[in-house]
């Protein structure tokens, strides 16, 4: 298990390097730079600038500093926000997405677990009908209608909650982590369900039955370890969706986090943030992705690596 | 969903028996599905509503969906089924926006472009997704290997993230250079599922008989994927495909609410509900009017997909 883990972190290198590359390729295609803009810098302060930034050597130049940047962790210094390296611009913004992402998944997983394993345990009764139309139109809505309707009547009708701003570990979290749970509790509650009715149907389950252990064992210490493996594997993705979801939380709540960072660098054409912002996610993405095919193999003994 | 799996033996036994197609089967089963119908009927009506929609609503009143009033007094934000003088009237039954457009045509308008970016995107995924995974699941061996390898690396990354950078820079000057744009991004980034699905259908298929028969004649392997193996593993690429759509008209809501996506004075649900939420407190209806009858379209469109899968899906039919 450790050579396997230790195989897949060497191979997420090159995975990161094609995905920054990809990105970099896109951005020398598209048509301008961030010097074209409304207000047209004089050519001599742009030929200087150009020069500070490395922007005046040949692309294969160009190219292969970034990725050494990349390799080595530092992506120099943000062409928007100047004297901010991006890695400032990361260590400040992280921690918001990864708290609002983190939360956000964890109630979605507390809630998604109990309703799946709820209806599926009462098949075909009103609890399974109930549960599962609610998430499905959790699943249909789109959290950008959610979220300001959750805004207009908590917030600005009841002023039960504040309506948006980032203020650290707060009540101003309730509502964006509402927001953006909600579509993952609904997915998590059906893969629930599903997997439970298939593992509850199983052999084993019915010799734990016929062992006479009470319903309550046999239901969470025998068949949620076998229903439970789509969410996990669900999981892994689930993350990287999560990063983009925040997109939309983030600009909804004005949180400064990540997603808005990204869409204003690209606005920007600020290609050192860029750069950044998508390595740091890829990084992300690959690690948890390794994570859960770690958890698969503790979850499941039959799974080997 | 419940009375999907039983059979009908209360018919069955008067009528005269007679072979029935998997197809056959599947609509049969489909119909005795009430949620599923209830969602084709919505999804039927509200097609047929944004289509016949706006020139009836041209016709009645004069409006389209990027009509602003010239009369000043007219050009403020009017709520649902009222008249700029607060009485009672049919105008708007959806209200306006804030430059006085009727909110009607314009989520009509949006519901023509958010299911032609489902549809159209769908159908550049299917394609690439069917030929990809047919090619690797018929070859087989080596080219297979690196085949799904390319998924592989794929799936892991961020593609969302991908598809915001070239939208943001890419950006065309044009409304329809950006619909076009929004096609190629959302079709070329949803495919993997779908080649994985082809792949594993034929690869089960294509150890059977006919394909053996097909290859005796001599049939050059293009042909056999193209006339015999793909329709075959039609059914689960159907059920994917169907349940494609509403997630690309997801994504391309929020692509437009970022900005990213439908651009002005072209109108999508979520570029409307963009707008709708900047006046939030003060206008609700325009973020409930495109938000509510797309969550509405969405939850059809996801009751029709959970419906052909439970029809078509033999795994099903055991339960």
């Amino acid at each position: 298990m450790l050579r396997f883990a230790l195989r897949r972190l060497l191979a997420m290198v090159p995975m990161v390097l094609v995905v920054v590359s990809l990105t970099w390729g896109l951005i020398r295609l598209a048509p301008g730079s961030f010097y074209t803009s409304e207000r047209r810098l004089p050519p001599a302060i742009e030929r200087n600038l150009r020069e500070k930034y490395g922007l005046d050597r040949p692309w294969y130049v160009q190219y292969g500093r970034m990725l050494a940047n990349t390799v080595r962790g530092d992506f120099g210094s943000s062409l928007k926000y100047p004297g901010e390296t991006v890695n400032q611009i990361l260590a400040d913004a992280v921690p918001v997405s990864a708290m609002l992402g983190l939360l956000s998944y964890l109630l979605a997983l507390v809630v998604g677990v109990t309703a799946g394993t709820l209806a599926a345990r009462r098949q075909n009764t009103a609890v399974d009908h109930a549960s599962m139309a609610v998430a499905l139109v959790g699943l249909s809505m789109p959290n950008f209608v959610l979220g300001p309707t959750l805004v207009l009547w908590l917030a600005l009708n009841w002023f039960w909650l504040p309506p948006a701003r980032w203020e650290g570990w707060s009540v101003n979290l309730v509502l964006p982590v509402l927001t953006l749970s909600a579509v993952y509790m609904a997915y998590i509650a059906r893969l629930t369900r599903a997997g439970m009715l298939e593992v509850l149907r199983s052999n084993y389950i019915r010799t734990a039955r016929a062992k006479g252990l009470p319903e309550r064992t046999v239901l969470f210490r025998h068949a949620l370890r076998g229903g439970l493996l789509p969410v996990v594997s669900f999981s892994g993705p689930a993350i990287a969706l999560l990063l983009t979801g925040t997109v939309v939380v983030e600009r909804i709540f004005a949180l400064p986090g990540l997603g808005n960072y990204f869409i204003n660098a690209n606005l920007n054409r600020d290609e050192p943030l860029i750069i950044g912002i998508v390595a740091f996610t890829s990084i992300m993405v690959l690690f948890f992705n390794l994570l859960v095919d770690l958890a698969y193999g503790l979850i499941d003994p039959r799974v080997r690596y | 969903m419940t009375t999907a799996g039983r059979p009908d033996t209360a018919s069955s036994s008067t009528e005269p028996i007679a072979g029935t197609s998997l197809w056959k089967d599947a609509w049969r089963r489909l119909r005795r599905n009430r949620l599923a119908v209830a969602g084709l009927l919505v999804v039927a009506l509200v097609v047929i509503v944004s289509l016949a929609g706006p020139p009836i609503i041209e016709t009645a009143t004069g409006y389209t969906y990027d009509y602003i009033p010239a009369d000043r007094g007219l050009v403020r934000a009017m709520a649902p089924f009222t008249a700029p003088d607060g009485a009672f009237s049919w105008l708007h039954p959806m209200g306006t926006d804030v430059a006085g457009r009727d909110l009607l045509a314009r989520v009509l308008l949006g519901g023509r472009i958010s299911m032609m970016v489902g549809l159209i995107s769908t159908l550049v995924s299917l394609v690439i997704g069917t030929a990809f995974g047919a090619t690797a699941g018929y070859l087989g061996g080596r080219i297979d290997e690196a085949m799904m390898r390319v998924v592989d690396v794929l799936y892991s990354i961020p593609y969302m993230m991908l598809v915001i950078v070239l939208l943001a820079l890419f950006g065309s000057r044009s409304p329809i250079g950006q619909l076009v744009l929004l096609f190629i991004a959302l079709g070329s980034v949803s495919w993997l599922t779908m080649a994985r699905i082809v792949r594993g259908q034929v690869i089960s298929l294509k150890s059977q008989e006919f394909v053996l028969a097909a290859r005796a004649t001599g049939l050059a392997p293009a042909t056999i994927i193209a006339r015999h193996l793909v329709p075959n593993a039609l059914g689960p690429v159907i059920v994917y495909a169907t349940l494609t759509i509403p997630s690309v008209m997801l994504s391309e809501a929020f692509l437009s609410f970022l900005g990213l996506g439908v651009q002005a004075p072209l109108a999508s649900w979520g570029s409307l509900a963009a707008d709708g939420v900047q006046n939030i407190a003060v206008f609700p209806w325009q973020l409930i009017a495109p938000g509510v009858t797309m969550a509405l379209t969405l939850l059809s469109l996801n009751f029709v997909g959970d419906g052909l899968r439970d029809a078509l899906d033999p795994q099903m039919r055991k339960g």
